[in-house]
Parts: structure tokens; C-alpha cells; sequence
């Protein structure tokens, strides 16, 4: 069993109007010093035994559903989990 | 001329659709629900607005997998009209059957009035009752109609006059203000503002009764022969 998380960010590209509504309140909350908010998501999946390779799996899924690859890169990372 | 009017779970718009093509064109209409395996019997498939799934993940992420939609594409490539409409065109640009994505509002809220709207392409079987760059009042009511493609994507669409509506004023941070746009067969067409909710003047104007007039045009005109 494996557990994976997945991050899924907007493109630099793309405007992000809540990290921007974000950083302004921040600004008016005396933290002049940041200087970037952008907003994305964190996915968990927990994926039992497979056959097929996890890596091309994740890929594979993130591609199809979990992110719209149009606006957004993703990222994952994969963790062995130890059934008790 | 019979439509089928999908309707998702979270579909809110279905019933103004229905209305527009049976009520106040007098065609046939039927709501077909989501798992639907055959719409061979349609001559033209209508995505109506609403909230599908939630809006879970983005909006019609989920929808896009639902079984009915691999007969959307099937009518699509058989050339039958498909319309998309507010989470319509959402799940249209998920399921890949147009091109680009709907965003956030720039301003980050949701937003419902009528917007003057430009016809920028009438050459369409959606428009071909308005006049080319005429003006029309529509409701728009959306969170997410933020559309936005690439260079390379904006500049196929502009060749190929794909862009068939665009708006007036510069509201929701729209790429060049595309309100609307359609495939490059001109089969599919997908649209923030909601014409099937200004087809009466009960509710406010009939500037959306000449997109489902065009529609059922162009099909009388290739299907049924005059005597």
C-alpha cells in the first residue's frame, strides 16, 4: 500500500486573483514582506497493490482528472505505508 | 426537431432550457439523466447550467467522466449541434470538445445580471438569426467564466472565427472578452451567458429566442424537404 500526495499549482502563466486577494490582506496586516501568494491544492490518495507501475499510475491520473494541465502543473511524492 | 436537455446532478439550469426549445419554439424536448447509454434519437444535445457534482475539484471536472458524455461525443462527431451553457461550456473545455478553460472571476465573485453581448460571428448554425456584430442583452450568472486559453490557442480561434460571442465590457477577466465560442467543425458551441433565460419578455427580453431559432433552422433546412 502506498500513500501519495499530490500537489496541484496554477501555472505561472495564469493569474491567480485569490493569491493576490490573499497577499493584500497580508500587506494590510504589516507583512510587507511577502512578496508571492499563489494558491493551489493537496490531494491524498492512498493506492492499494497493483500491478501497474504507481509512478505512471499517478501520472496517469493527475493527466485525466486531478488537474487540467490547460491551467495547472502538479507534482507528487510517494510513500511506502507499513500496514500494522 | 428533438433536443435532449442532459441534466447532471446539480444541474440547475435544465428546466430554462427545456422551456426555451418546447415551450417557446414548440420542438420536442426530453431530459435525459447523466448515465444515459444512447442518444442516437436526438438531433440535438443541450448541457444545461448548474453547479455539476458540486463543482468539486473544478467545475466539470467530474462531470466530464459522466456516462452520458461519451455520447456527447459521439453526437458531436457525428455533426449533430451540441450547446453548452454556463457549467455546459465548463464541461465542454474539461471533456476536451473545446479548446482553453473557465477561471475564477477576476474579481472573485460570483456575478448575475445582463450583459450587452456582441454577436462576432453569425456564420454559425447557433447565430445565423442574429446579424453579424449586432448587440444583444443576456443574462450572464457565473463564478467561474474567466476564459482563458494560450497564444497559440487564441490566435487559432481568432483564424478560424471560432470566437462567436464576446462581451461588451470587460467584467469577469475573460482573454479578449469571449463570452462564447465553438468548435472548428462549428458543431459545438460553448457559452457563459444563458440565452434560454431571455426568450420571454416576462423575464426580461427575448435576445436569446434567435440562438435556438438558428439551431432548428439550419436542421428544418438539412433534414426535412419542402413540398
Amino acid at each position: 500500500m502506498k500513500k501519495v500526495k499530490v500537489y496541484v499549482t496554477l501555472r505561472e502563466s495564469v493569474l491567480d486573483p485569490q493569491g493576490s486577494a490573499v497577499m493584500g490582506s497580508l500587506h494590510k496586516m504589516g507583512y510587507g514582506e511577502v512578496e508571492d501568494v499563489r494558491i493551489g491544492k493537496y490531494l491524498e490518495l492512498v493506492i492499494g497493490d497493483s500491478e501497474r507501475d504507481v509512478d505512471a499510475l499517478v501520472n496517469e491520473l493527475c493527466h485525466r482528472l486531478l488537474a487540467n494541465t490547460v491551467i495547472e502543473d502538479y507534482r507528487f511524492e510517494i510513500e511506502e505505508v507499513v500496514s500494522q | 426537431m428533438k433536443f435532449a436537455v442532459i441534466v447532471f446532478p446539480g444541474s440547475n439550469c435544465d428546466l430554462d432550457m427545456y422551456h426555451a426549445v418546447k415551450d417557446e419554439l414548440g420542438e420536442e424536448a426530453e431530459y435525459v439523466w447523466h448515465d444515459s447509454k444512447d442518444l442516437s434519437s436526438y438531433d440535438g444535445i443541450l448541457l444545461p447550467g448548474g453547479f455539476s457534482y458540486g463543482d468539486y475539484l473544478r467545475c466539470g471536472a467530474i462531470a466530464q467522466f459522466s456516462g452520458v458524455m461519451d455520447e456527447v461525443r459521439k453526437a458531436a462527431e457525428a455533426g449533430k449541434p451540441v450547446l453548452g451553457i454556463c457549467n455546459g461550456f465548463q464541461i465542454l473545455t474539461e471533456a476536451g470538445l473545446l479548446p482553453g478553460v473557465l477561471l475564477r472571476n477576476k474579481n472573485l465573485k460570483f456575478m448575475c445580471r445582463t450583459v450587452g453581448l456582441k454577436v462576432e460571428n453569425n456564420n454559425t448554425l447557433f447565430t445565423n438569426e442574429y446579424e453579424q456584430g449586432q448587440e444583444i442583452q443576456i443574462p450572464i450568472a457565473h463564478g467561474e467564466g474567466n476564459y482563458f486559453c494560450d497564444d497559440a490557442t487564441y490566435n487559432h480561434l481568432k483564424e478560424n472565427n471560432q470566437i462567436v460571442f464576446s462581451y461588451a465590457d470587460d467584467f469577469n477577466g475573460s482573454r479578449n472578452n469571449i463570452a462564447g465560442i465553438i468548435n472548428e467543425r462549428g458543431n459545438v458551441l460553448g457559452m457563459m451567458p444563458h440565452p434560454e433565460r431571455a426568450v420571454s419578455d416576462l423575464i426580461g427580453g427575448t435576445d436569446g429566442l434567435a440562438l435556438f431559432r438558428s439551431i432548428v433552422k439550419q436542421w428544418r433546412e438539412a433534414n426535412v424537404s419542402h413540398a
